[in-house]
């Protein structure tokens, strides 16, 4: 299939469509505001339905309603739209539907600015709203990727009757690359299978709820939920190593598009004689954990860069379990890393770590291409168990 | 022997959790003999709101949600765009409609969902033990209004129905009383219409209860039927209050 040179926020609206997905509730907010228009034109030539919420609250309870009577949904947001969804995402989670969220990040607290960040990583994470649940979080670090990351998002919401999100920074909404579907046309409808809200025709009647006021029952469902989200843990981490195949000193830890600006930083460094590697969660939960221990555990020391204030440190922390110093820089407000920015962080943490230049002399970077990470095609994604590509 | 009273096949057969003299139980009961009556219950989904008709999923004999606190608008607007075939109700309370829920209601009335919302008015939040609703009476004692309702300080009741019927967007908007059985027969009339405009796809339908909170109000259930006629009805008057078939097209296009 050919390729289409998109916007990020379009390419994700376009990439629900090819899931399958023709049925979206949002609010506008810059910097995502291009999936509600898109959808808002699109979708009813394929005989979906775009509806515009009257605020992010609302939007995360029309994706219940919609999730419940048995339809492939979609809502998207940024930030201060996502902590307003914390209410309808905490109830979707409780009773197990399947819905896709995105969070194109802009740069917070409060109603920050509308330049890029990644400062909803705990928030999406580890707190995303009250009550014992979890989202699955996908981190892009293209188009192309948050195009695939959306159609996967689909395939394990429904797998797993689960909410999940794409945490994209403003940069991958904002930006236009080529991009290419996986999918032709518009995807099939979603089974509904036995727990849809339909009509009780010929059936007992069914229930979506998330109040269980005996202890017990209520246990019981927290205990369910732990036991689906275990498995996700054990079969969905998504993970990605740059220039991880030769020896390194310094393993560089960054998500989204910051761990593309890192590629660069890598390449040139290499070509200085400096060996970096790279260790990128593509699945920010679950965490891969295992992966990224025994990433850091071949390098002298471990920086993490992060457009925010040190938020995925703590995940690394816990990989390491203290077993490598770890350097961390971050940026904030809508300022990102440049690469030479990021290059000087590298440099800092070599230092530290007493690596200095490969003695043999200038050492290549793992790709072909120089200087335009976003070309290359060297990385790479190693998968869970099934050593799946990054899709 | 000919069979003159039976149960509706709309509710299921076990007893509330509604207080006695609590008029939940005839609404419930007048909304599920309209879904049966008009054929509709194997295509119904209900949503119950947050408050004392929470567990109302569990009464109601068809698919049911159970939604946050004021959000079963926004439940059924998700539902309802995504099945156009299914029959929507929300069953809400005047703390989840009328002050936590006062944006989502207005707003799927304003684009007109095809969706019939049952808004129980007894102008006080009963679950969580009588605190002041939006609807409290001027002068009511509640636990949180223990001088009574001060409309200098937090203004006056608000009327639902009224504010509904003034969107411009076709609907039809009532006001019902349970408080004796005659208007509870005429409550049973209206709520079946508002099913049959919806099962018609013609407009968004929205039918307000009056209802009785003995517990709440300190009154035992005959002295509340007396109090809501008496105190209620006259604040908050009867009848219907917009219809589809008055709306009258206004040429007001920018395009």
């Amino acid at each position: 299939m050919a390729k289409v040179l998109m916007k990020g926020n379009e390419a994700i609206g376009e990439a629900a469509i090819r899931a399958g997905c023709v049925h979206f509730f949002g609010y506008p907010i810059t910097p995502q505001s291009e999936v509600p228009e898109y959808l808002s034109k699109r979708l009813p030539e394929v005989g979906g339905k775009y509806v515009q919420a009257e605020s992010e609250v609302a939007a995360s309870n029309m994706i219940y309603g919609s999730a419940g009577v048995g339809i492939r949904v979609l809502t998207t947001s940024s930030s201060p739209g996502i902590s307003l969804m914390a209410e309808g995402l905490s109830y979707i989670a409780a009773c197990s539907l399947p819905v896709v969220v995105v969070n194109i990040m802009r740069a917070g607290p409060g109603l920050g600015g509308i330049l890029p960040a990644q400062g909803d990583y705990l928030q999406a994470v580890k707190g995303t709203g009250h009550g014992d649940f979890q989202l699955v979080v996908l981190a892009p670090a293209s188009v192309q990727e948050a195009v695939n990351l959306v159609i996967l998002a689909f395939e394990l919401a429904e797998k797993y009757l689960t909410p999940v999100m794409v945490i994209g920074d403003g940069m991958i909404g904002q930006m236009m690359e080529p991009v290419e579907f996986p999918i032709e046309g518009v995807g099939p409808p979603l089974d509904p299978g036995d727990w849809a809200l339909n009509g009780a025709r010929g059936r007992d009647k069914r229930i979506i709820n998330s109040l269980h006021l005996d202890p017990e029952y209520c246990n019981k469902i927290n205990m369910d939920l732990k036991a689906k989200y275990d498995r996700i843990k054990k079969n969905e981490q998504r993970w990605e190593l740059y220039n991880c195949e030769k020896p390194y000193d310094l393993l560089v830890c960054a998500f989204g598009m910051m761990s593309r600006i890192c590629k660069t930083a890598i390449d040139e460094l290499a070509q200085a004689g400096y060996r970096v590697g790279l260790f990128r969660p593509i699945s920010v939960w679950p965490f891969p954990y295992a992966t990224c221990k025994q990433a850091m555990q071949k390098a002298k020391r471990v920086l993490v860069l992060e457009m925010n204030m040190g938020q995925m440190v703590e995940d690394i922390q816990l990989a390491g379990q203290g077993t490598r110093e770890i350097d961390f820089f971050g940026t904030a407000g809508g300022k990102v890393f440049s690469p030479d920015e990021s290059k000087e962080k590298m440099l800092y943490s070599l230092k530290q770590a007493g690596a200095g230049k490969s003695r043999a002399g200038v050492s290549q970077p793992s790709s072909k291409s120089e200087g335009k990470p976003k070309k290359k095609k060297a990385a790479k994604t190693a998968g869970p168990a099934k050593k799946r590509k990054a899709r | 022997m000919k069979k003159i009273f039976a149960s509706t096949e709309a509710l299921v057969d076990r007893p509330t959790h509604y207080c006695p003299g609590c008029t939940h139980g005839v609404i419930h009961r007048i909304v599920a003999e309209s879904i049966e009556e008009l054929g509709l219950r194997e295509r119904t989904v209900g949503i119950a709101p947050v408050g004392c008709a929470v567990l109302a999923y569990e009464y109601f004999n068809c698919d049911m949600f159970e939604a946050s606190h004021g959000r079963a608008p926004a439940v059924a607007t998700g539902a309802k765009r995504s099945r156009p075939d299914l029959i929507l109700f929300t069953y809400q309370g005047d703390g989840d409609l009328a002050s936590i829920g006062m944006g989502e209601i207005i707003h799927a009335a304003n684009r007109g969902e095809k969706i019939t919302v049952i808004f129980v008015n007894n102008a006080v939040y009963g679950m969580t033990g009588g605190q002041m609703a939006p609807t409290t009476m001027p002068g009511q004692y509640t636990t949180t209004s223990p001088y009574g309702r001060d409309v200098k300080d937090v203004g006056y009741p608000v009327r639902m129905a009224e504010i509904v019927a003034t969107l411009t967007t076709p609907g039809f908007v009532a006001r019902v009383s349970l408080h004796n059985p005659k208007e509870t027969i005429r409550a049973k009339e209206i709520i079946k219409r508002a099913f049959a405009y919806q099962a018609a796809g013609t407009c968004f339908t929205f039918v307000e209860c009056l209802s009785t909170c003995p517990t709440n109000w300190g009154l035992s259930p005959r002295e509340a039927e007396k109090w809501l006629e008496e105190k209620m009805v006259p604040y908050y008057p009867l009848g219907v209050k917009k219809r589809p078939e008055d709306f009258q097209e206004e040429q007001h296009g920018a395009s």
